[in-house]
């Protein structure tokens, strides 16, 4: 609403972006981490499955907090009810995907 | 050497079939006089200034439609060779091959590439306009969004002329759609293409659900929003959540076909089942997100020329919200006959019949609007008239198909394909040419000859009943879908023949839309008004077409319908003395979004073909306009207030 017209066109210096610079490193390392356990390393299936979903998990809030600005905005009730909203739509397609397809495995 | 670049070329272009060169010749022959107009003209500058770099939202609205028009011709030409080949048993106009091939381009088109965009060319026209703003919240995303689709969407189509067409329907089912059982590079291109055109969707998505949360004029509460503002609020949060799940879905088949893996092959631990399953977590709410949207165009239409304020406006907002809610929980409708276990069956059937009950709900709500209206019958008011009986019938037959024992036997029929054609065409179609037709004057200034209109939508509406109303009658009789022709003697042979009656007769109805347009291009009346059809929402507060700034002056709302207040205020002698302008800030237009798009293109088509010589350096342009981007310091302007003092004179609205 009042965004609306906070149309000020500063060209604002910011700082240099540690954070996504941090961000960025953080994530590629996790990524690679991950892969490298998955072919790197010989574990048990279930074990290789926990260390990577709890590695993705990490990562989602590295997403949350270094890049999206989780933290910031004037209304946190937006930001709220999406996150909300994205873990009832994740939840429903993982959860829902394991009790349909089970009958396959 | 000259016998491999004979073989190599009759293997890179389709050959064999008359219609082929036929439309190979038109093509060349289109592009051609394309070139050719626009070189005499000297309008490539013109082209290049004005359009092609635009990140005005409604230009790029404009762009979004002509785009979907073509497109629905192209779906619509499939159709009818679809209808053609089967009005009799036994033809042989289409062969096997060939048919398959045409229903999967018609399928993927018409989502994909007519209603999509057909909606976010809508949305991108009267959004802004609707909330009071000057643009969308990232106007240069806008324009990326939208080139993506473009370049996607010309990509999809190369296909038919270049490589040869998908053929595995528009759900691409696995095995099927495989490297194994599916060689050669039409599944590419689906692949590839619709992925392209993907990412320009979810951008699309994010941007208007960012903008209508920070961008609307000053007083605008949530629940003071037109209410095509808020179908479009819950289709973005829609795309927003559901686009990703396709996004790898087609990522992940693409790695299977390109690079050999095994996702959805059985042979090496995959799962087919997972594509189907993974297409429809998307494909669900994919529906909803071409539904909700003309929900939304109904809901101002009806109100406007039933001349009332929206009955259940809370109501209707709260049905929208339940139904995105509901749509991420029933995908596994479409494939209750995969062998799934009863206890999942019964909860998808649940949760498919309970959307019906929102749906409902917003069905009486219009119908309660209506009452003791003034109804005043123009165009787009019969499309939302005649959408409410027509889509009734595509929702209960839904609810039919929704109960799991009873869809072993309608699954995959034509009772099937009736019902998603009557929600479908009813729905989303009759809302596109109802809002078309609604916003034009707002997009170029003249209104669509009424008289045409009105014979446009007569002879499409009824035709549209003699398609589909027997074909619900054939499924019955147990024709099943996707079956390129079948024998004499079963008693399908006269409904085929209405059915393709009703084909030729819709076709006929989009002819005379496509005329009308031409005419009233000429002889259309002017809208010197700003507001042709005593309008209730702030789009018909600014002149008609708008200025490039939208408001001279940001509105002020104090409640729902808030143009409709502003006229009564004026009315009662309560308007406001004129504040001066100030110079208007907006963004500056820009040519990276074509140019990337159009790098897009060269690594998709790289892809396509498995030619990494062209898809890597394709991906390198992409990335070097992304960088070039980021060093685009001077990406805004200002309109002074004397060039503001003559747009708004030259439209009679300074004082």
């Amino acid at each position: 609403m009042s965004e609306n017209q906070s149309h000020t066109v500063k060209q604002q210096r910011y700082g240099f972006p540690w954070k996504q610079v941090i961000g960025l490193l953080l994530s590629l390392a996790l990524t690679f981490l991950a892969l490298w356990i998955a072919i790197g390393l010989a574990l048990p299936v279930t074990a290789t499955l926990t260390i990577i979903v709890g590695l993705a998990i990490f990562q989602a809030f590295i997403q949350l907090f270094l890049f999206m600005h989780v933290t910031e905005g004037t209304e946190p009730v937006h930001q709220l009810i999406g996150i909300l909203f994205g873990i009832y739509v994740a939840f429903a397609v993982v959860a829902g995907t394991l009790w349909i397809l089970a009958y396959a495995l | 050497m000259i016998e491999s670049i004979k073989s190599f070329m009759g293997w890179f272009f389709v050959t064999g079939d008359p219609m082929i060169y036929g439309a190979d010749a038109s093509i060349a022959l289109a592009s051609i006089g394309i070139v050719a107009v626009l070189t005499y003209f000297k309008k490539w500058k013109w082209l290049w200034e004005e359009w092609l770099t635009t990140v005005d939202h409604k230009k790029i609205g404009i762009m979004y439609i002509i785009a979907a028009l073509l497109m629905l011709f192209r779906g619509g030409v499939d159709a009818l060779m679809m209808r053609a080949q089967l009005t009799l048993p036994n033809l042989h106009f289409l062969d096997a091959e060939h048919y398959n091939q045409v229903f999967t381009t018609h399928g993927t088109i018409m989502i994909i590439f007519v209603a999509m965009p057909f909606i976010f060319g809508l949305m991108n026209i009267a959004v802004p306009l609707q909330i009071g703003a000057r643009d969308v919240a990232f106007p240069f995303l806008n324009a990326l969004s939208f080139w993506l689709f473009f370049f996607g969407a010309m990509l999809f189509n190369l296909s038919f002329v270049i490589g040869g067409s998908p053929d595995a329907g528009w759900s691409s089912y696995a095995p099927y759609a495989g490297a194994e059982m599916n060689p050669g590079v039409g599944q590419n291109y689906y692949l590839i293409g619709v992925q392209i055109s993907g990412i320009g969707s979810l951008a699309t998505g994010i941007n208007f659900l960012v903008t209508i949360l920070k961008m609307r004029a000053p007083g605008m509460t949530l629940f003071k929003m037109p209410l095509f503002t808020w179908s479009i609020l819950i289709t973005s949060v829609i795309v927003v959540f559901a686009f990703p799940a396709f996004t790898v879905a087609l990522a992940l088949m693409s790695i299977d076909r390109l690079f050999g893996a095994h996702f959805f092959t059985i042979a090496a631990g995959g799962s087919p089942m997972l594509w189907a399953n993974l297409f429809w977590f998307w494909g669900h709410p994919e529906v909803y997100i071409v539904l909700l949207p003309v929900f939304g165009i109904f809901s101002e239409v009806i109100a406007t020329f039933a001349h009332k304020t929206l009955f259940g406006y809370a109501v209707m907002v709260w049905s929208m919200v339940a139904i995105s809610v509901l749509s991420f929980i029933t995908w596994l409708h479409h494939f209750f006959t995969m062998g799934n276990t009863a206890p999942v069956n019964a909860f998808f059937s649940i949760s498919t019949m309970l959307i019906a009950i929102p749906t409902g709900v917003k069905i009486f709500n219009w119908l309660f609007t209506l009452n003791k209206g003034r109804i005043q019958f123009t165009t787009p008011m019969l499309w939302a008239l005649a959408f409410i009986p027509n889509f009734t019938i595509g929702g209960i037959t839904g609810v039919m198909l929704a109960m799991a024992p009873a869809d072993y036997q309608y699954h995959n029929s034509y009772f099937l394909v009736a019902h998603f054609h009557s929600t479908l065409i009813a729905g989303t179609v009759f809302g596109i040419f109802c809002g078309l037709h609604y916003w034009w004057p707002k997009m170029f200034g003249y209104l669509l000859d009424e008289t045409k209109g009105k014979w446009a939508f007569w002879i499409f509406m009824i035709s549209f009943n003699i398609c589909f109303m027997p074909m619900y009658f054939l499924g019955l009789m147990g024709m099943t879908r996707r079956m390129y022709t079948y024998p004499a003697g079963l008693g399908w042979t006269p409904i085929n023949v209405v059915m393709t009656i009703g084909a030729v007769g819709m076709g006929v109805g989009f002819i005379i839309m496509a005329y009308n347009i031409v005419w009233s291009a000429i002889h259309g009346k002017k809208d010197k008004t700003g507001d042709p059809w005593d309008g209730r929402t702030l789009e018909w507060a600014t002149s008609s077409p708008a200025a490039e700034y939208n408001f001279a002056h940001i509105p002020e709302v104090s409640t729902r319908d808030a143009f409709e207040a502003m006229k009564e205020a004026e009315r009662k002698g309560e308007a406001d003395s004129k504040k001066p302008y100030a110079p208007i800030h907006m963004p500056s237009n820009t040519g990276i979004p074509v140019i990337m798009s159009a790098f897009m293109f060269v690594a998709g088509f790289g892809c396509v073909f498995e030619w990494y010589w062209m898809a890597i350096p394709g991906a390198i342009g992409v990335i070097a306009c992304m960088i070039a981007r980021s060093f685009v310091y001077d990406d805004h302007h200002f309109i002074p207030v004397e060039d503001i003092e003559r747009t708004e004179a030259a439209t009679g609205r300074l004082s």
